[in-house]
């Protein structure tokens, strides 16, 4: 295997590696990293649906059981899905498709996987050393007063990971504000950047109260003093308004990556200029904005003031809005497309439809009265998951796929790709949909034994899930095979928009020989298929 | 792109007229990172980069506020009863010197900005500027020195909230929360003097041989902004805790 030419996976050593600056090998560091994270949260997620499959708490015991949702939790929440497309796709992907040769603050990017990277170890050693029995909020007083186990050791790591994505944030802004190729005008720059901008803006403003929050929690538990403990005159309702004046906007660190990445995948194989440009990219601002002032929604039965949850619920209706609008927009830019359904496509369309169910239980959930039924079952459990795994995680995969020749030279073969795809959407839904329906009859989360009449759909569930393990397995067998046997994938295999699809894959150190100038509005495909023939159909034949 | 010689573009970073492909052509008295264009470009990232970090900031000290403003909001007459434990004299002595310093913090982004670009002048304000900063830094360092002897003096008076803390009356836990909040402010808002301080030493030395001059401050305008805001952070933390009951 000879290399064409030098490019940004030239130099081999690990130190090369531990100590690079280029966004592309910050990008593949962290994709590395949050592999490893999720694989580990998603064995405890895997061992709470074997210790569901019957109805008698048998597997595990039920402090076990307590243990695996808080590591799922927090490692899945803070060690993959924030971190996970702007840290591996924004990072390798923004600058690139801004025409610059590197993010504003490259040493500072490398600094945010170290501190990523000592956030996780010290949750990993919580998980090790004994596990965490809170669930991953936190909440007070069960996590001041009666959690055993390493509170504190996991609490650090969320902190110190909270720096790293602040550092993110921070970068990814300034980049797009200040390392635009010329002629790439705001309303020119792909939708992408847009999440991602958006995206950055609540990593910078909302993780800082995280942080804060986290902190009063460990002086709580060390002074021995009542910030957060009604005995001592503390109130626990200031926790919960804190934590989720920062997890709220977090549930939309973990969407509005994805909804970038379909926006790009859905006209890129539609073959079509994206419906309503500027209609997406404030959405995707609107969301950033709105996200900040819905939080208490996650208190609705905590004995907040009826008048603040009307004010809540009603802004919770408001915030969908804008995500409703995407919805529209992508479907109207698929109606009459040139569809073809590669992997990320098939991704995309799953993300759509998964998203819309899972945007669409949020509205019973954001409704005071259902909510009184709904809380803490699993019907929650069931509607966050089809945002974050229906919606975030498919986007993820879609993207990867989507920029995997530009990652890495080689395409992927298509056939295992596009199965892959769909044997995901078909676990997904048989190990979510059933907990809709458990969540209505009243089964409550965070319980490891149940009643007997709700086992059919545990049972079901738990199918689901084997299934679904399948379709995140089968992608790291033939992407990792791709890497040596994958076909080359030339500059734009997908024939697509946007400046990183101008230089080589894999790219040069540098990104660019030339500074790129940009001189068409984005998503001009009429204009790119009459100087960039369509390869894609020949792509897909040949493997 | 592949009719893009044809239009001419302007440099999204500087508004200049910039020329496809002239990445490196740029002579800068200063030589930038390889990301960057040019100097200007660099400059204007990192001061934006500042600002967020600012904003970053507000938030975090704005947790804190939320929880002061809930519960003065529920405890006002215990919150009253505590911040007259607190030293108005002391409070008084560190915002003068803190607004002292950042006058100086001032006038050495002032003297940077306004020294032209010749080998004397330059070493001439580079050691105004150097002793300007490092004014501020001693400034700050005494404003320290001053924390800790309240801190001293709390101690002494059983105000430092968990064991030994003590304060008569029905009002105690409410009174020891405003106290941990108090320490929770002023102790992290010290943190932040601190690393003030080093920042302004390092920059102190780094300035003393004229390194910098009107056509490149950034670095001292940056940390200047991180300055002014630690000041900033203490105007609202006087009046918040030292004056909100009448003595
Ligand atoms: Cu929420």
């Amino acid at each position: 295997m000879i290399d064409l030419r030098e490019n940004y996976l030239s130099k081999h050593t690990i130190r090369s590696w531990l100590l690079t600056i280029d966004h592309k090998r910050i990008g593949l560091l962290y994709l590395f990293t949050i592999l490893i994270f999720f694989l580990i949260a998603a064995v405890a997620a895997g061992l709470m649906r074997l210790e569901l499959l019957t109805p008698q708490g048998d597997l595990l015991l039920p402090e076990t059981y307590n243990k695996m949702f808080t590591i799922h939790g927090v490692l899945m929440v803070w060690f993959f899905l924030i971190p996970s497309i702007p840290t591996v796709l924004g990072n390798f992907v923004l600058p690139l498709v801004l025409g610059a040769r590197d993010v504003a603050f490259p040493k500072l990017n490398l600094l945010s996987w170290y501190l990523f990277i000592l956030g996780g170890s010290f949750a990993l050693y919580g998980v090790f050393a004994g596990g965490v029995d809170t669930g991953w909020t936190f909440y007070t007083p069960l996590s001041t007063t009666y959690a055993n186990g390493h509170v504190m050791t996991m609490a650090a790591g969320v902190f110190i990971a909270g720096f790293s994505s602040i550092l993110t944030g921070l970068n990814f802004i300034v980049t797009t504000h200040k390392m635009r190729a010329p002629g790439l005008t705001w309303m020119r720059l792909p939708l992408f950047v847009w999440a991602l901008y958006a995206t950055s803006l609540i990593m910078v403003l909302a993780t800082p109260v995280l942080a804060i929050t986290l902190l009063l929690m460990t002086v709580e538990r060390f002074w021995g003093v009542g910030i957060f403990n009604p005995a001592l005159g503390g109130d626990p309702l200031l926790f919960q308004h804190l934590f989720w004046f920062y997890s709220h906007p977090a549930v939309y660190i973990m969407i509005l990556p994805g909804m970038g990445v379909v926006s790009e995948l859905i006209t890129c194989f539609s073959r079509k200029k994206v419906f309503g440009y500027s209609f997406i990219a404030f959405s995707s601002m609107a969301i950033a904005v709105l996200g900040f002032v819905v939080w208490g929604h996650h208190m609705f039965s905590t004995g907040q003031s009826a008048y603040a949850g009307m004010v809540f619920s009603f802004l919770s209706f408001l915030v969908s809005v804008p995500s409703a609008i995407k919805v529209f927009n992508w479907t109207a830019t698929l109606y009459k497309g040139e569809i073809t359904f590669s992997t990320p496509m098939l991704y995309a369309l799953g993300f759509i439809g998964l998203f819309t169910l899972g945007g669409l239980t949020g509205l019973f959930l954001a409704t005071l009265a259902a909510d009184i039924h709904l809380t803490d079952t699993y019907f929650v459990v069931a509607h966050f998951h089809y945002v974050m795994v229906g919606g975030m995680v498919l986007a993820f995969m879609g993207g990867l796929h989507y920029w995997w020749p530009k990652i890495t030279g080689r395409l992927y073969p298509e056939k295992a790709g596009q199965l892959a795809a769909m044997i995901t959407f078909v676990g997904f839904n048989l190990t979510f949909f059933p907990q809709f329906l458990l969540g209505y009859l009243g089964m409550p989360r965070r319980y490891h034994a149940y009643p007997e009449e709700f086992q059919i759909f545990n049972v079901l569930s738990t199918a689901g899930a084997s299934i679904l393990a399948v379709g995140y397995l089968l992608p790291v067998v033939y992407l990792l095979w791709s890497l040596k046997n994958g076909q080359r994938a030339g500059e734009n295999p997908w024939a697509a928009t946007g400046l990183e699809w101008t230089t080589p894959s894999p790219p040069p150190e540098h990104n660019f020989d030339q500074t790129p100038v940009v001189t068409r509005p984005p998503y001009d495909y009429a204009y790119q298929s009459t100087f960039h023939p369509r390869e894609v159909e020949q792509t897909l034949e040949n493997v | 792109m592949s009719d893009a010689t044809a239009i001419a573009a302007t440099d999204p970073a500087t508004g200049n007229a910039r020329a496809p492909g002239d990445a490196v052509a740029r002579a800068d008295a200063y030589p930038h990172e390889h990301q960057f264009d040019n100097l200007a470009q660099q400059t204007d990232a990192a001061r934006l980069g500042m600002w967020l970090f600012l904003a970053t900031e507000v938030l975090f000290f704005g947790g804190l506020f939320g929880a002061y403003t809930a519960y003065r909001y529920v405890y006002y007459h215990a919150f009253a009863e505590a911040s007259r434990e607190l030293s108005v004299l002391f409070g008084t002595l560190d915002t003068a010197v803190l607004l002292t310093s950042s006058l100086t913090m001032a006038l050495a982004v002032f003297t940077a900005q306004s020294t032209a670009d010749s080998p004397a002048a330059r070493r001439r304000s580079g050691r105004t500027i150097a002793l300007l900063l490092l004014a501020t830094a001693a400034l700050g360092a005494g404003f320290l020195v001053l924390h800790g002897f309240e801190y001293y003096e709390d101690y002494q008076e059983h105000h430092f909230p968990g064991r030994t803390f003590f304060f008569p009356g029905a009002e105690s836990g409410q009174v020891e929360l405003f106290f941990i909040i108090y320490f929770c402010l002023t102790g992290l808002h010290s943190l932040h003097v601190l690393i003030g301080v080093v920042l302004l030493a390092v920059m102190a030395a780094l300035s003393w041989k004229g390194r910098y001059y009107g056509g490149y401050h950034n670095p001292i305008e940056i940390s200047g902004l991180y300055w002014h805001f630690v000041d900033m952070v203490w105007v609202f933390l006087f009046p918040l805790l030292y004056l909100i009951a009448p003595r």
